[in-house]
């Protein structure tokens, strides 16, 4: 199979991407992994006329703190993710890494590529709306902070504008005791997921929880935050009963369809039961 | 386009479009059709090469982003002195039947084997979780690339 022809263009520059962005306006899309765009393509899902490829860009290709977040630049490679020690400042981001796709995927689809994607199967946007992760978008007139949960407008859609691109998302690092997991079902190695939860917890140093993020993949039309859950959990004690409590409440916020991964009450179940399971291993790294 | 690609030590100039991707350009313009095209839908693994020594999937890559790059493919697995490790490891093995998956699965070992001599079961299921195989059940996979690396250890005696 091949694509649709278009224009293409491989600047080595952040600028001269945003140059190019900015003067194709509607028509530039930026190829970052390709491994979501070439597969569209081939299959003539999308037809973009002219593609902006940043993988020349070597200086957006990062996995580092910076005052005081976990930021993941434009380049990096889920697989610079499952490697990176500084990825560990966050439980949620370096638990999920490994699970996305195989390990050929994951040596080339970026982070960033994915969160922009907005995929509702996706991991990554699950896991930066439980670690409440902003995302960096620049145009060639200047650079903005995008809240993951305005980031993510619907199915395969983002909040970015004409001419504007992802740089990096970066995600704040919890200043006390904290624990993160993402808990994934999957049918095989290199699947998307049945169900898959984000977890992160953020204790208080009275052992209550000062703050809890949770994100769903695959059982809404977008990634979701459970926030019913999350307010059940931020400002009380950590216990295997409120953990119920809370993946029952992030079973409601789902509404999976029945298809070949299984039907949809099922998945419900999943969601609660990895919701009480994440929340549990969360725990237990932050009071470790 | 005009594209400067070294496949397996050799230097090539390509004129391609940008819409080609990299294993049509291995298999179609330079002729080196050990690298398979399997599903086509970047899930089989199958057209895995090495450009500058990752394991990718060419199917999933367009040529014109391999300018400037070196690209391995199997045929670029025999060294001046006859087989790699990897490559009698499958023989010795018989990491192989129906031969679809293994030049796929060979680049992955290489891989692997460069990063990390001494790989665990769990590492080599763990690496070649991306290559599908309808034919071995994988057993005879992972022998093969155990005797690769306990070969590579004994300086190239076999395992
Ligand atoms: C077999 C297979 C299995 C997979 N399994 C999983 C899985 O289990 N979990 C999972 O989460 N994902 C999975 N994926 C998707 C994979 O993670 C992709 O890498 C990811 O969705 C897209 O990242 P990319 O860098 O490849 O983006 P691309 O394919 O290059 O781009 C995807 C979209 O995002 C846009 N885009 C990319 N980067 C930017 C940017 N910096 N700024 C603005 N827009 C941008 C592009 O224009 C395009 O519209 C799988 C893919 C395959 C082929
Ligand atoms: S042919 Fe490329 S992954 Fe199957
Ligand atoms: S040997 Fe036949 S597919 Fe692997």
């Amino acid at each position: 199979m091949y694509p649709p022809a278009f224009e293409y263009q491989a600047p080595d520059t952040l600028e001269g991407a945003l140059a190019a962005l900015a003067e194709l306006g509607d028509e530039g899309r930026v190829l970052a992994g390709g491994q979501s765009l070439i597969p569209m393509m081939k299959l003539r899902l999308a037809a973009p006329s002219h593609l902006v490829d940043i993988n020349r860009i070597s200086d957006l290709s990062y996995v580092r703190r910076e005052n005081g977040s976990l930021c993941i630049g434009a380049l990096a490679r889920h697989n610079d993710v499952v490697g990176s020690d500084d990825a560990k400042a966050s439980g949620v981001v370096s638990s999920a890494a490994p699970w996305i796709s195989d390990p050929l995927v994951r040596n080339r689809g970026t982070v960033c590529g994915s969160v922009a994607h907005c995929d509702p199967e996706g991991d990554w946007n699950s896991v930066m709306l439980a670690a409440r992760a902003s995302v960096v978008a620049q145009s060639s007139s200047g650079s903005r902070t995008i809240g993951i949960d305005d980031f993510i407008v619907s199915f395969f859609t983002n909040s970015l504008e004409p001419g504007e691109m992802v740089t990096a998302v970066c995600v704040p690092i919890p200043s006390g005791a904290s624990g993160g997991a993402y808990m994934k079902l999957e049918r095989k190695i290199g699947d998307y997921a049945t169900v898959g939860v984000a977890t992160q917890l953020e204790l208080a140093s009275d052992g209550t929880i000062a703050q809890a993020g949770i994100g769903l993949t695959a059982v809404n039309y977008q990634n979701t935050r459970a926030s019913a859950a999350e307010d059940l959990l931020r400002g009380e004690t950590p216990s295997d009963e409120l953990f119920a409590e809370a993946g029952a409440a992030a079973a409601a916020a789902s509404d999976p369809q029945t298809d070949v991964r299984g039907d949809a009450e099922w998945k419900r179940n999943v969601v609660a039961v990895y919701t009480r399971r994440g929340l549990a291993q969360a725990l237990a790294s932050a009071t470790s | 386009m005009q594209i400067n690609i070294n496949v397996n030590g050799t230097d090539h100039s390509l004129d391609v479009e940008p819409r080609r991707l990299l294993v049509d350009a291995i298999r179609g313009d330079l002729g080196l059709r050990g690298t398979h095209i399997g599903c086509d839908t970047t899930s089989c693994g199958a057209c895995t090469v090495l450009v500058d020594g990752t394991p990718i999937k060419s199917c999933t890559m367009f040529a014109v982003q391999a300018d400037g790059s070196a690209v391995t493919t199997v045929e670029g697995l025999k060294g001046a002195d006859g087989l790699s490790a990897v490559q009698q490891g499958f023989s010795a093995e018989h990491g192989l039947q129906c031969g679809f998956c293994t030049p796929g699965m060979m680049l992955v070992s290489t891989a692997l084997l460069e990063e990390n001599p001494d790989p665990s079961e769990d590492d080599i299921r763990w690496a070649i979780s991306g290559n599908i195989c309808r034919c071995t059940g994988y057993v005879n996979i992972v022998k093969a690339v155990q005797w690769a690396a306990a070969a590579a250890r004994n300086g190239g005696e076999e395992g």
